[in-house]
């Protein structure tokens, strides 16, 4: 397996959040895991960075468990944005992309030649390069989550967990944001996972789905077979309408009532 | 000479921050613009240096007998010179002392300040305070005869008491929101102990209490070879790992996720500040107010990226504390007036400042 779960079990105390949840992710595509609120969604992809401890199970990259790479080894191949990121709010976006470079630095040493390098590419690649020196404080919400991609670009991954990275944004930046990240997985090739809870921008923008619900994978698949009224009505509890979408070829889900 | 110096560098802090809040729009960006820039921050970083080393001449010089600079000077090297005594066996220590004090301070509450995420940690936060002020009255009543080892036991008390307060805190991690109150909880605790001892044991504690008022008076060289350890530790620490607060800046999540082991760090970080702390407070008492107010100066001036953060509350906490100590020194015209006092009267409007301002969240 190249990355994924294996038999994870999450749980808080004595509740259960999740239980023996396997999932694979195929190279190079983007994965979305959507289900209801409380599904356990955040908990399942917070086992990479290590922030949750599963009870049982493990993370596997290229056959391994993540707990036998050392951690800046592991975050060169798999990078991984939270939902609500902190920072300070005087540092500009230049600063905050560099701190991608991290697990590349050695003790004590500054930013090298290459990593500047890098950094001027991020910054080019993700539209950000006019705007390097502006702080993070006064930006749009749609502009800080691109300096945040911009960072988790910087480590040069081969996988980027994204977790919600379109929830608190308007319309406008929300599709901003989604291209973004189709070009990342279609120009370098990052293998994608992510947490979404708008089932349109799913459909439209993912090549494969995992569907969670009550602690365990209800479906997977590709968007035209998953974005189903079946689907809808048994994992979201609602009736619904499903259209083709055809200039994005993709169907386009349209709710009706519960 | 040092009064007009003081107010001198007082009136242009207060412009600072007058120019902060009143600028008009276009000038504030403009302004915000340089104040972004590296050179800018260094050059701030150089002229707290300078202060540092002015301030240290000054200092030097000034008090119940005044010398001139040129004096100062010939009392470094001759040993013979007419200054030699007072300048080298009563002030160079106590200045010095006092300025280790601020680094050691300044630092460790711009490591806590980061550590907690919050802008209110300071070294009594993480319980040194209250732990040093335990084992000091613990020393002075059950071990009079021990009184000389006090500093040891002082940092060695407030130490443990950190650990304590990391301890109970830990729970698979420690977040810094329960760090924080496991800190005051226990430190309430402690308090409640002082209190209890200084009700039942008034009479052996006599007039020894005065290791609870933060003062410089009397300081000798060999507090200062004391302390000195200490600060090497506190600068190395500040030389090396820049990079790495910055990162832990982040939040847990993104800095595990760019291969930090944050819990493990964090230990280390409030290890080296309650050391750091502890030995200040050995030397100089109570004066922990410079680990709150000096790295929020500092922030205010050079922003929160760490690689300018420390060298700028390194000097500011040096020149503030020695500073203020030679004030109380030249104020009253009899006597000391003690240092944590002078801080206090400057630092606390300082702080509620602060606390008016719209931005501190």
């Amino acid at each position: 397996m190249y990355f994924g779960f294996d038999n994870i079990s999450i749980a808080y105390g004595k509740r259960t959040i999740l239980e023996d949840v396997s999932m694979e992710f195929e190279k190079g595509k983007i994965t979305t895991v959507i289900g209801p609120n409380g599904c356990g969604k955040s908990s399942l992809l917070k086992t990479v960075p290590r922030t949750v401890t599963p009870v049982k199970g493990s993370v596997l990259f290229e056959g391994k468990d993540l707990r036998s790479y050392a951690p800046k080894e592991l975050a060169k191949k798999i990078a991984y944005l939270p939902q609500l990121h902190t920072s300070p709010a005087d540092i500009d976006i230049r600063t905050l992309v560099s701190y991608g470079r991290y697990p590349y630095k050695r003790f004590g040493s500054g930013l090298t030649a290459e990593d500047r390098d890098i950094i001027d590419e991020t910054l080019e690649l993700t539209g950000l390069s006019h705007m390097g020196n502006r702080l993070l404080n006064n930006l749009s919400g749609g502009e800080k989550q691109r300096a945040w991609i911009a960072m988790t670009i910087c480590q040069k991954p081969e996988i980027l967990l994204l977790d919600e990275p379109i929830t608190y944004l308007d319309i406008g930046y929300q599709i901003e944001v989604l291209e973004l990240v189709r070009e990342l997985c279609e120009r370098l090739h990052i293998t994608i996972v992510m947490v979404l809870h708008d089932m349109n921008f799913t459909a439209r923008y993912s090549h494969r789905i995992y569907v969670l619900k009550d602690g365990h994978v209800f479906d997977y698949g590709h968007p035209d077979t998953i974005i189903s009224h079946n689907t809808m009505k048994d994992v979201f509890h609602i009736e619904s309408q499903i259209i083709r979408d055809g200039k994005n070829g993709c169907p386009f889900m349209i709710p009706e009532k519960l | 000479m040092l009064r007009k110096n003081g107010r001198d560098s007082f009136l242009a802090v207060a412009a600072v921050f007058y120019f902060r809040q009143k600028g008009s729009c276009k000038m504030e960006a403009t302004k915000q613009k340089f104040k972004q820039t590296k050179a800018f921050k260094l050059t701030v970083i150089v002229a707290l240096a300078c202060t540092c080393v002015a301030a240290t001449l000054v200092c030097m010089a000034v008090g119940s007998l005044s010398y001139t600079i040129p004096e100062v000077f010939q009392a470094l090297y001759d040993t013979e010179a007419e200054a030699r005594l007072i300048v080298w066996n009563v002030r160079i220590p106590r200045i010095l002392c006092g300025g280790m004090v601020g680094i050691c301070l300044s630092l460790a509450g711009c490591i806590l300040q980061g550590v907690m995420r919050n802008h209110l940690a300071s070294p009594s936060t993480i319980g040194v305070t209250s732990g040093a002020s335990f084992v000091g009255y613990l020393t002075l009543v059950a071990l009079p005869q021990y009184a000389h080892i006090l500093p040891v036991a002082t940092i060695l008390g407030s130490f443990a008491t950190t650990m304590v307060i990391y301890g109970l805190a830990y729970e698979k991690g420690v977040s810094p929101v329960k760090m924080i109150l496991s800190g005051m909880a226990v430190s309430a605790m402690f308090g409640a102990f002082n209190d209890i001892i200084r009700t039942f044991f008034a009479e052996q504690l006599g007039n020894a209490s005065s290791f609870m008022v933060g003062t410089l008076n009397g300081r000798v060289w060999s507090d200062f070879r004391m302390i000195i350890p200490y600060m090497v530790v506190g600068v190395a620490v500040c030389f090396l790992l820049p990079a790495k607060m910055n990162i832990l800046m982040l939040g847990d999540e993104m800095a595990n996720s760019l291969g930090l082991r944050t819990e493990r760090f964090r230990l280390f970080l409030i290890a080296v500040s309650s050391l750091l702390a502890g030995a200040s407070v050995a030397v100089a008492g109570l004066i922990s107010f410079v680990g709150l107010i000096v790295p929020h100066i500092a922030r205010l001036i050079v922003g929160s990226d760490y690689k300018y953060l420390f060298p700028a509350s390194i000097f500011l906490g040096y020149a503030l504390v020695v500073i203020c100590d030679t004030i109380g020194r030249v104020i009253l015209p009899v006597g000391d007036l003690s240092v944590s006092i002078v801080l206090s009267f400057i630092g606390a409007p300082f702080f509620l400042y602060l606390l008016r301002k719209k931005n501190v969240a």
